[in-house]
C-alpha cells in the first residue's frame, strides 16, 4: 500500500453500507405499475384517455419544474401525481382543465407545503378537488366506453373558458345511476371494466394486480388498501342486510374509484400514517367515510373526500399511535 | 423451548462473512513502530508511567489505571519509548499516545511472572487481577470488564450471558475465537461464573455460525451449567438489550443497566482475554481482528498486537484493491471510517473492513417521505422518522422526551432509509448537543 491511497479514502458516518432502495426507485416503480392501468384506460376510452392522462402529467411536471427544489423532478413524485390525477378524470374533460388540475395539484397540493414529504393532502386529489369545485358540470360528464380508438370522447381541445361542445355520447356512472335513478349495474362490467366513469377506475382487477405487485415489493403498505376495502365491505354488507335497497357489497367495492383510491391514493406514503396501527386507523376511517358519503351523502362518490379528510387527521393519528419504546410500558409522548 | 431466540424489528444487511469465516486465525508479525493511546476504553484514560527513552519488555505497563473505572495499558512488544504526543485515534479524534520503537532482534518473550491461581482467589481479588490485566469488552465498546464482574451489592445477578452473536457484517473474530479457542472461552466463563456467584450461563450465537455452535457445545464441561443457544440471524442481535431479550425474554427497562434484570453480558473475546490472564498471566496486549472487505486483497483473521498501525495491518494483508474506498474500524454498521491510516488497532478494534466504492453510501439524500420503514427497523421501537425531523430543526429537548436516550446508534434506521437520510449521525450529533446543553446549564 502506498501513501497516495490515503487521500482518496471516503469518510462517512455509520452505517456505511449502501441501502438497497431509494426514494426515486420507489416512485418510479409506482409509475411503472401504473402502465397497465393506463393501458386498460386506453383500451376502454381510446386515445382520449391517453390525452387526459398526458395533459394532467404535463401540468404536474411543469409545475414541479417551476416550483420544486433543484432536481426534484428526477424523484418521480410529480409524475405520479399527474398520472394519478389523469386517471381520476372523465375521458371527455377539456385538456386545458386537466392541465390546470395537474398544475394546481402540484402547486397548491405540494409545492406550497415545502415540496416532497411536506404536504398534508394527497396532491393528485387536491388537483381533482380543485377541478370538481371549478368545473362541476364538465367533471361529471361521463362519456361511455367503446367507439373507435381515435374517436374523441368530448370536446378535449376546447379553448380555455369557452363553453365546451359536448357531442360525445355520455352516460351516468354506476354510482350516479344508483343514487339519482335507483338503477343497478351488472357486476361483471364493474369488475372487468367497460362501464362509465373516470378513465382509470373502470378496471378494478388491473388495479388490484398492480397493487399486489407494489405490496410485494414493499412499495406500498398492504394494511391501507386491506383495511379500506374490508371496512367498506363489512359496513355495506351490514347496511345491505338491514335494508336490501342499499347497494350490496360487490357493487360498493367495484364501483367508482374505490380500488384506485385504496391502492394508489390512500397509500401515498407522505400523506398516510407512519405507524402500522395508524395505518389501520386511517384505512378504517377512509372506509367508513366512503360508505357514509355514498349511502347518505349528496354526492354519488365519496372516495376523494374520504381520503382528503383522513389526510388531515394523519398528524393526529401519528401522534396517538406512537410505538411503545423498548423497556417501557408507555408510548412516546410528543 | 419456551423462550424466544430473537427480538422484534431489526434489519438484514448482507452478511459477507464467507470472506473470512473459514480462515484460521494467524499471527501478525510485529511492526517497526507501535502506538498506544492512553484512552482505549470507556471510563478514564490511563495515566502515563513511562518516559521517553525508557526500554520496556513485552507486557510491561505503559499507563496505570486511573481509579476503578479505568484499566492499565501495556506494551505489546519489547522496545523503546520514542515519543509521547498527540496521535490519530481510531474514533476520529486525536489522543495522547505512547509511541514505541520495536526492538528488531528482541525475543519478544514477556518477563517471567506469577500466574494467579484463580481457585484460591476471592471475587474481589479476581476483579483486581482482571483490572490489572487491562481487560476491556472486546466487542467494540471497550467497557472495563472488571467493573462488570463487580455488580452493585444490592443487585441479584442470576445469569451470565456470553455474546457470541457477532451480528455486524464481515466480522468473524468472535466466530473464529469460538471455533478455535472454545475450551479457553469456557475456562473464562468458569472464572466469571464463580466470581459473580451465578449458577447459570447462556452463550448466544447466531445460527449462521454452526461450526462455532458445535465447537462450543462440545467444549462445555459436565460440571458447568452452560447453555449454547442458537439465535435468529438479524442485526443488531449482538446489541446487549436485544441479546438479553432473545435469551431471557425480558426487556431491560429504559435507561437501566442489564443488572436490574439480574443479567451480566460479556463478549466472547473478553471472556477469552480473562482466561488468558489466569492461564498465562499476560495482560491484554493482542487481540483477534478480522481484516476483510471487498476493497482488500487478502482478507484474514489475525492475532494483532495492540498498537499496530492500520497502514501496517493493511499492508500485511497485501494492501487495498484499486476500487477500495473506505476503511472502517469495526463493522460497517456501527464502525468508524478512518481518515488517517496511522491510527492504531486498539483493544476495542473488532475488525478492519475495507469497502469497495460501490458498497459505500451515496452522498445524495432525499426528503423524508414518511414511508415508516425506519419504525419497522428500530429494535428499540423509536420513531426515527420523527426524531430525524426534530433533529434537523434542532429541537433536542423534544427528541429527549421521545426517548432519544434509548437510541443505541445501531444504524438500522439509516440502513433502510430510501431517502438516504443519515439518521444515526443526526442522533449522535443530537445526543452530543444535548450533553453540551446540559453541561452549560449545570
Amino acid at each position: 500500500m502506498n501513501e497516495s491511497s490515503a487521500p482518496h479514502l471516503v469518510v462517512t458516518a455509520s452505517p456505511h453500507l449502501r441501502p438497497g432502495d431509494s426514494t426515486p426507485r420507489i416512485m418510479w416503480n409506482v409509475v411503472g405499475s401504473l402502465v397497465p392501468v393506463i393501458a386498460a384506460a386506453a383500451w376502454f376510452f381510446g386515445v382520449s384517455a391517453l390525452l387526459v392522462v398526458a395533459a394532467a402529467t404535463l401540468g404536474a411536471v411543469l409545475a414541479e419544474r417551476a416550483f420544486g427544489r433543484g432536481g426534484s423532478l428526477a424523484d418521480g413524485s410529480a409524475a405520479i401525481t399527474g398520472l394519478l390525477l389523469g386517471l381520476t378524470l372523465p375521458a371527455g374533460l377539456p385538456l386545458w382543465m386537466v392541465f390546470l388540475g395537474g398544475a394546481f395539484g402540484i402547486g397548491f397540493g405540494k409545492a406550497v407545503w415545502g415540496g416532497l414529504g411536506q404536504n398534508v393532502f394527497n396532491p393528485a386529489l387536491v388537483g381533482r378537488a380543485f377541478l370538481q369545485a371549478a368545473f362541476p358540470v364538465a367533471i361529471t360528464t361521463w362519456p361511455t366506453v367503446g367507439g373507435g380508438f381515435f374517436t374523441l370522447k368530448g370536446d378535449l381541445f376546447a379553448l380555455p373558458f369557452m363553453h365546451p361542445v359536448t357531442s360525445a355520447v355520455t352516460s351516468a356512472t354506476p354510482l350516479g345511476l344508483l343514487k339519482f335513478e335507483g338503477k343497478g349495474t351488472e357486476i361483471a362490467s364493474l369488475i372487468f371494466g367497460g362501464r362509465g366513469g373516470s378513465v382509470g377506475e373502470t378496471a378494478a382487477l388491473v388495479i388490484l394486480a398492480a397493487g399486489a405487485y407494489l405490496a410485494l415489493r414493499d412499495y406500498l403498505n398492504w394494511r391501507l388498501p386491506v383495511s379500506i376495502i374490508a371496512t367498506v365491505a363489512l359496513l355495506s354488507g351490514v347496511l345491505h342486510a338491514i335494508d336490501p335497497h342499499k347497494p350490496d357489497v360487490p357493487f360498493m367495492l367495484f364501483s367508482g374509484g374505490l380500488m384506485l383510491g385504496a391502492v394508489y391514493m390512500a397509500t401515498d406514503m407522505v400523506t398516510s400514517p407512519v405507524t402500522n396501527l395508524g395505518r389501520w386507523v386511517f384505512g378504517i376511517g377512509v372506509g367508513i367515510l366512503v360508505v357514509v358519503i355514498r349511502v347518505w351523502g349528496g354526492l354519488p362518490e365519496g372516495v376523494m373526500y374520504a381520503i382528503l379528510f383522513m389526510n388531515a387527521l394523519v398528524p393526529f393519528i401519528n401522534r396517538a399511535t406512537q410505538p411503545r419504546v423498548f423497556g417501557t410500558s408507555l408510548r412516546t409522548t410528543t | 423451548m419456551a423462550i424466544s431466540v430473537g427480538f422484534r424489528h431489526g434489519v438484514h444487511p448482507p452478511e459477507e462473512k464467507e470472506l473470512t469465516n473459514q480462515l484460521p486465525i494467524r499471527r501478525m508479525p510485529f511492526a517497526d513502530e507501535l502506538v498506544f493511546p492512553l484512552r482505549q476504553h470507556a471510563g478514564k484514560p490511563a495515566l502515563l508511567c513511562v518516559k521517553v527513552g525508557d526500554h520496556v519488555e513485552r507486557g510491561d505497563t505503559l499507563g496505570e489505571a486511573d481509579g476503578f473505572m479505568s484499566v492499565p495499558i501495556h506494551a505489546s512488544a519489547a522496545g523503546t519509548v520514542v515519543d509521547f504526543d498527540w496521535w490519530p485515534h481510531p474514533d476520529g479524534s486525536m489522543a495522547m499516545a505512547v509511541r514505541l520503537k520495536v526492538d528488531r532482534y528482541a525475543p519478544q518473550v514477556a518477563r517471567p511472572r506469577l500466574v494467579p491461581r484463580w481457585e484460591g482467589l476471592t471475587p474481589a481479588e479476581v476483579v483486581q487481577a482482571v483490572q490489572r490485566g487491562g481487560v476491556v469488552g472486546l466487542g467494540g465498546a471497550a467497557f472495563p470488564t472488571h467493573v462488570k464482574l463487580a455488580p452493585p451489592k444490592d443487585s441479584a445477578v442470576h445469569t451470565l450471558i456470553i455474546n457470541g452473536a457477532e451480528c455486524e457484517p464481515y466480522l468473524t473474530s468472535d466466530h473464529r475465537t469460538m471455533v478455535e479457542y472454545a475450551p479457553r472461552v469456557l475456562f473464562g466463563i468458569r472464572v466469571m461464573m464463580r466470581s459473580l456467584g451465578v449458577l447459570k450461563c447462556v452463550v448466544g450465537i447466531e445460527r449462521n455460525k454452526p461450526d462455532a455452535i458445535e465447537a462450543m457445545r462440545a467444549a462445555v464441561p459436565a460440571d458447568l451449567a452452560v447453555e449454547i443457544l442458537p439465535l435468529t440471524v438479524k442485526y443488531p442481535q449482538g446489541a446487549e438489550k436485544m441479546l438479553i431479550k432473545a435469551v431471557t425474554g425480558v426487556e431491560v427497562p429504559s435507561g437501566k443497566l442489564p443488572v436490574t434484570v439480574g443479567v451480566v453480558v460479556q463478549n466472547v473475546g473478553s471472556v477469552a482475554a480473562i482466561a488468558e490472564v489466569f492461564e498465562t498471566g499476560l495482560p491484554l496486549i493482542e487481540r483477534i481482528v478480522t481484516v476483510s472487505g471487498h476493497g482488500l486483497r487478502r482478507p484474514a483473521n489475525l492475532i494483532v498486537p495492540v498498537g499496530t498501525k492500520l497502514r501496517d495491518l493493511l499492508a500485511f494483508c497485501d494492501g487495498l484493491t484499486a476500487d477500495a474506498a473506505e476503511v472502517i474500524i469495526g463493522g460497517p454498521m456501527m464502525g468508524q471510517a478512518q481518515a488517517n491510516l496511522d491510527a492504531p488497532v486498539i483493544k476495542g478494534t473488532t475488525g478492519v473492513v475495507v469497502l469497495a466504492k460501490n458498497e459505500t453510501r451515496e452522498q445524495r439524500s432525499w426528503p423524508c417521505i414518511h414511508c415508516g420503514r425506519c419504525l419497522e427497523a428500530c429494535p428499540v421501537f423509536l420513531n426515527p422518522s420523527m426524531l430525524g425531523d426534530l433533529a434537523t430543526v434542532g429541537r433536542y429537548e423534544e427528541m429527549s422526551a421521545n426517548h432519544l436516550a434509548d437510541c443505541m446508534l445501531c444504524g438500522s434506521c439509516a440502513y433502510v432509509c430510501p431517502s438516504n437520510i443519515p439518521l444515526a449521525q443526526l442522533f449522535q450529533a443530537s445526543k452530543t448537543a444535548l450533553r453540551r446543553q446540559l453541561a452549560t446549564v449545570q
